[in-house]
């Protein structure tokens, strides 16, 4: 379903992503993992044509995302939800806007059907009672819930989380991982996650892909990663300072 | 009123302050009112214009919009340049009356000009095609600042210095382009 090959990206010289690939089935959990400032937000936003890459393509479906324009682009991003590590909420507008606001732009709902879609969001994430606020009355874990919410209304196919849990405390943070996990068996889409909860993604996941020096170090199963006696994923999944691990 | 006292003791040096309605209206109609219009309106909302799309540019609510396979420009720049055409030319006409009655008070009232003279002379000289040059001007300074203000805050760059850094450019680029388009407009419509 999601093909990435080769990908290559630079910013003022730095090269962040230096080759990557790794493909997606349909319905998969993908945990995406590395150090702070390794480039997996970039990744996401590749996959979605927000950046462009210097070289390689990026496939959804067959399609290559960098070469699609107008339509067929609009037609891909239609059915991807990504949720944005600080929610990018539309400030002026209340939760319930905030999650109407794609209904009422690019279907042709009723606003009967779309305030039955929009509280049907909000209650799955535990949002009810909320849908009056404005995002600067709502907590880190409500502002993530609530993009949540936006961006689920549309039932995409593929769902891509960027740092869902950062921020938050452990509590809310696992609350909203069950939530990713309880979704994706519900609906069934296909997701990237891009996490530090490492314990908790590792149940969540069916695989998980390790980024370090701006290429894919290792992807596998949960069970082959921590199983690994690799010093650099050792190293980063304990947490320990000093060894192999490059930090940026 | 300053351009209503300068005008007075100008036109007093030359025996002709019967004028000084038309010199003060042509002045205000012509050049002034779209002009000191413009750089206000460029301070105020210009600077607004850019920090708000600025700040929803870094704070990702752009490529929000984008994901939703929604056109920004449409959403956010369009409005805001009909907004700018639109409202600068009523700012300009309400900166014109004010100003023109604020040059009686002072000339009139204070200095000793007719009413009659005042008004009866700016009916003589102030002709349709004056009001058309400075409603003309304002139109285009709308344009010009709502495209420039969108244009730097949709390109902001990182974080609250880079919205800080767009609005500066916002509002110089701005009130440079509103002078050098007032001089191009004016030698054209002379």
């Amino acid at each position: 379903m999601i093909r990435l090959e080769n990908i290559h990206k630079s910013f003022n010289g730095f090269e962040v992503l230096k080759g990557i690939s790794f493909q997606m089935e349909k319905g998969e959990i993908l945990a995406l993992i590395g150090g702070s400032g390794n480039g997996k937000s970039v990744i996401l936003k590749h996959i979605v044509g927000l950046l462009k890459p210097d070289q390689g393509h990026v496939f959804i479906d067959g399609k290559d995302i960098g070469h699609c324009k107008g339509n067929d682009l609009e037609e891909i991003r239609s059915r991807i939800g990504f949720l944005f590590q600080n929610g990018a909420l539309f400030t002026s507008f209340t939760v319930y806007d905030n999650v109407a606001f794609p209904l009422r732009e690019k279907t042709k709902l009723s606003e009967k059907e779309i305030n039955e879609r929009v509280f049907k969001e909000l209650d799955q994430v535990g949002l009810a009672g909320a849908e009056n606020k404005y995002p600067a009355e709502l907590s880190g874990g409500m502002i993530k819930r609530t993009a949540f919410a936006r961006a689920l209304v549309t039932k995409p196919e593929v769902m891509l989380f960027d740092e869902p849990t950062t921020g938050l405390d452990p509590i809310i943070a696992h609350t909203i991982l069950d939530l990713i996990k309880s979704l994706h068996e519900h609906l069934g889409f296909t997701a990237i996650i891009v996490s530090h909860e490492l314990s908790r993604v590792f149940q969540i996941a069916h695989r998980v892909a390790m980024l370090h020096e701006g290429k894919i170090w290792t992807i596998g199963t949960p069970e082959e990663i921590l199983s690994s006696s690799d010093p650099v994923i050792r190293q980063f999944i304990s947490g320990a300072t000093g060894g192999a691990f490059k930090l940026y | 009123m300053v351009l209503g006292l300068q005008g007075f003791y100008t036109l007093n040096r030359f025996g002709s302050t019967a004028l000084l309605g038309p010199m003060v209206a042509l002045s205000l109609i012509k050049e002034l009112g779209p002009v000191l219009a413009a750089l206000m309106v460029t301070g105020r909302a210009g600077s607004a214009i850019t920090a708000e799309i600025g700040i929803m540019r870094t704070s990702e609510q752009i490529d929000a919009m984008e994901l939703m396979g929604l056109n920004p420009f449409r959403y956010l720049i369009v409005p805001k340049l009909i907004a700018g055409i639109i409202a600068l030319p009523l700012l300009t006409a309400i900166f014109d009356v004010v100003g023109i009655f604020g040059g009686y008070f002072v000339g009139g009232r204070l200095l000793g000009v007719g009413q009659g003279t005042y008004f009866g002379e700016m009916a003589n000289y102030v002709g349709i095609e004056d009001v058309l040059e400075g409603i003309y001007k304002s139109l285009s300074f709308g344009a010009i600042i709502s495209w420039v203000c969108s244009y730097k805050g949709y390109h902001a760059g990182f974080g609250a210095e880079g919205v800080s850094k767009a609005t500066t450019q916002a509002v110089v680029l701005s009130s440079v382009l509103v002078l050098f388009w007032d001089y191009i407009m004016t030698s054209l419509l002379f």
